[in-house]
């Protein structure tokens, strides 16, 4: 393959096709969202303004939506941090086959693929006929983690299936106890997948609709607010908060990408200490 | 050496205690702890609420609450009810084709991404740059659509300027056009993923062989890649016939609510607050999404493949 062949252009065409009609419509929405104040929901522009924006920050206009934003935020980082910590833990048993693997493996396969619907139907149903209220904080939070969860776990397997165990046995050897392998060995390595686990713990937390619809209770969290909108706004309002809402997705994306990014480089410039030690 | 010649005692003291803990039962019991936390979130969030719609499935409901019970009349009605054919045929129509064209186009764009992107880097960052809207809002994505699809929308204005129509198709948003369009939308990086990534295990020198004995690039493409990429398909598919199948949301907004399909079946009898009714169908539901992944893992042991 040493001449770019004719199917690379014909391959490299496609590709861009598929670039646009992944982002073309969000950006489309992007440059509607600054209609002016009497443009509609489709070009032509009727002027460009910011008039859709300011109408975000007014209550009567749009709802609550700086409340379920907030707690979209707060949940999305709940569900991010136990994520992390119980992927982690669940990477760790999973190395080694114990009596019952088998069983929580396929139940979090059947997490992965089983409708969202259902769990929100079966929690809410759960809470509802136990006597407890549904809360985004305790039913949402449940929920959204069996979607997170199996996302967590499939990354740390496949981490742990290509772990080089020497390292390990090194700091074994070196008289380090498990916990002190697993604290100064075995996360350090695997720090930058775990700031992958973190970014689909809270982005996927973050866009989460079906598993919260039944189990959020009366404080919307903000796709359900912005679902809501879908009913009975007709204005360019809701392209400019699905608009924000997206740059606000990029914005934690790019921050992800970026710290995995310093962490790698850090880690070269450190990665061999050969030597040092005897200086 | 010194801690050897040092304490004696120390050394023959210490190897039992260690030996105690590094035996077999103790990798059971740090294998249970560990999981603990999960089996416990997917004990009270999945398998809970999974025997909840069960039983509730049996039981009954007036305009109002639903009281216990032991009756088959939900599933006698959805059983005996033409609707629920339909609906169903629907749902496996919305799937079939959906997985038919994301898995055309979600193995064209991996097979680009990984044999003919030639730098790592371009490859990590031409990957991102496809898994990117993965992290964004589904809800906003669909909306995006309606700038293009709607009656005096993007296509239809374009199509009219251009003289291919006179006058606007009516069919592009609110049809089961504009279903399967966000669907391929939405869900196409499943395929690409989970395909890109078997194929970037493949050996490259596999191909280089079939270069060498004469086979041509569609020959290779058929015979080596293909037949070695299946299990990324198989995943991809898997992913993507389970979200098309449970999905109830993309059908009612793209639809305009003037489509079916099991998931929206679900959520209109809990709009209506019969629940048991939503039972039922979620349980039916539910069995037909299990034969349908238990038929795909036939082919694909996921445990080696991750």
């Amino acid at each position: 393959m040493e001449k770019r062949t004719r199917s690379f252009y014909g391959l490299a065409a496609f590709f861009g096709l598929f670039l646009v009609f992944l982002y073309g419509p969000t950006i489309t929405i992007a440059i509607l969202s600054f209609q002016g104040p009497g443009g509609g929901l489709t070009f032509p522009m009727r002027g460009v303004s910011v008039h859709w924006f300011a109408d975000l920050f007014e209550q009567q206009a749009v709802g609550d939506i700086w409340g379920s934003f907030s707690r979209s935020l707060v949940l999305g980082l709940m569900v991010m941090v136990t994520t992390v910590v119980v992927s982690v833990m669940g990477g760790l048993a999973f190395r080694k086959r114990f009596p019952g693997s088998g069983i929580v493996f396929y139940l979090i396969i059947t997490s992965l693929v089983i409708p969202s619907i259902l769990v929100s139907l079966g929690v809410g149903l759960i809470f509802s006929q136990s006597g407890l209220t549904v809360h985004w904080s305790t039913s949402g939070f449940g929920s959204q983690l069996t979607w997170t969860l199996p996302f967590g776990l499939l990354i740390m397997f496949a981490v742990f299936n290509r772990f080089d165990k020497s390292y390990e046995e090194a700091a074994r050897d070196q008289g380090a106890s498990a916990w002190q392998t697993v604290r100064h060995v075995v996360l350090p390595i695997i720090a930058p997948m775990l700031i992958g686990v973190a970014l689909f713990g809270f982005t996927l937390s973050y866009d989460e609709f079906a598993r919260t619809l039944l189990t959020a209770g009366s404080h919307n969290t903000l796709p359900l607010e912005i679902y809501g909108m879908t009913t009975n706004v007709t204005t360019p309002v809701i392209f400019a908060l699905g608009t924000l809402t997206t740059v606000f997705s990029f914005l934690i994306i790019a921050l992800f990408i970026a710290v995995v990014g310093v962490m790698n480089r850090r880690r070269s410039r450190r990665g061999s200490d050969a030597g040092q030690g005897l200086v | 050496m010194t801690d050897q010649t040092l304490s004696p005692e120390a050394t023959v003291a210490a190897p039992p205690a260690h030996a105690i803990a590094r035996k077999p039962v103790s990798d059971a019991v740090a294998g249970w702890l560990l999981s603990l936390p999960l089996a416990g979130v997917l004990l009270f969030f999945l398998v809970l609420p999974i025997l909840m719609i069960v039983v509730v499935s049996f039981w009954g409901a007036t305009e109002f609450s639903i009281y216990p019970a032991f009756q088959f009349d939900n599933y006698e009605f959805l059983l005996t009810s033409p609707v629920t054919y339909q609906v169903f045929f629907n749902t496996v129509k919305y799937a079939l084709i959906t997985w038919a064209i994301t898995l055309v186009i979600g193995f064209t764009v991996a097979y680009f991404l990984a044999f003919h992107v030639r730098s790592l880097t371009w490859q990590v960052v031409l990957f991102l740059l496809c898994t990117i809207p993965f992290w964004t809002s589904n809800i906003i994505r669909m909306i995006s659509w309606i700038p293009f699809l709607g009656r005096n929308g993007i296509a239809n204005s374009t199509l009219i300027s251009m003289g291919v129509i006179d006058e606007p198709l009516e069919w592009l948003l609110f049809s089961d056009f504009s279903v399967i369009l966000a669907f391929v939308h939405l869900y196409t990086l499943f395929m690409v993923v989970p395909i890109f990534n078997t194929m970037m295990r493949i050996d490259k020198s596999l191909i280089e062989a079939a270069y060498d004995n004469g086979a041509s690039g569609f020959q290779t493409l058929v015979n080596v890649i293909i037949p070695l990429t299946k299990p990324g398909i198989m995943i991809g598919s898997i992913f993507v016939i389970t979200l098309v199948m449970g999905d109830f949301i993309t059908v009612r907004f793209m639809s305009g609510s003037q489509k079916a399909n099991v998931g929206r079946l679900i959520s209109n009898d809990i709009a209506l607050l019969q629940y048991p009714s939503a039972a039922a169908t979620a349980v039916i539901l539910l069995i037909t999404v299990l034969i349908v992944i238990a038929i795909l893992l036939r082919f694909v042991d996921i445990r080696k493949e991750l």
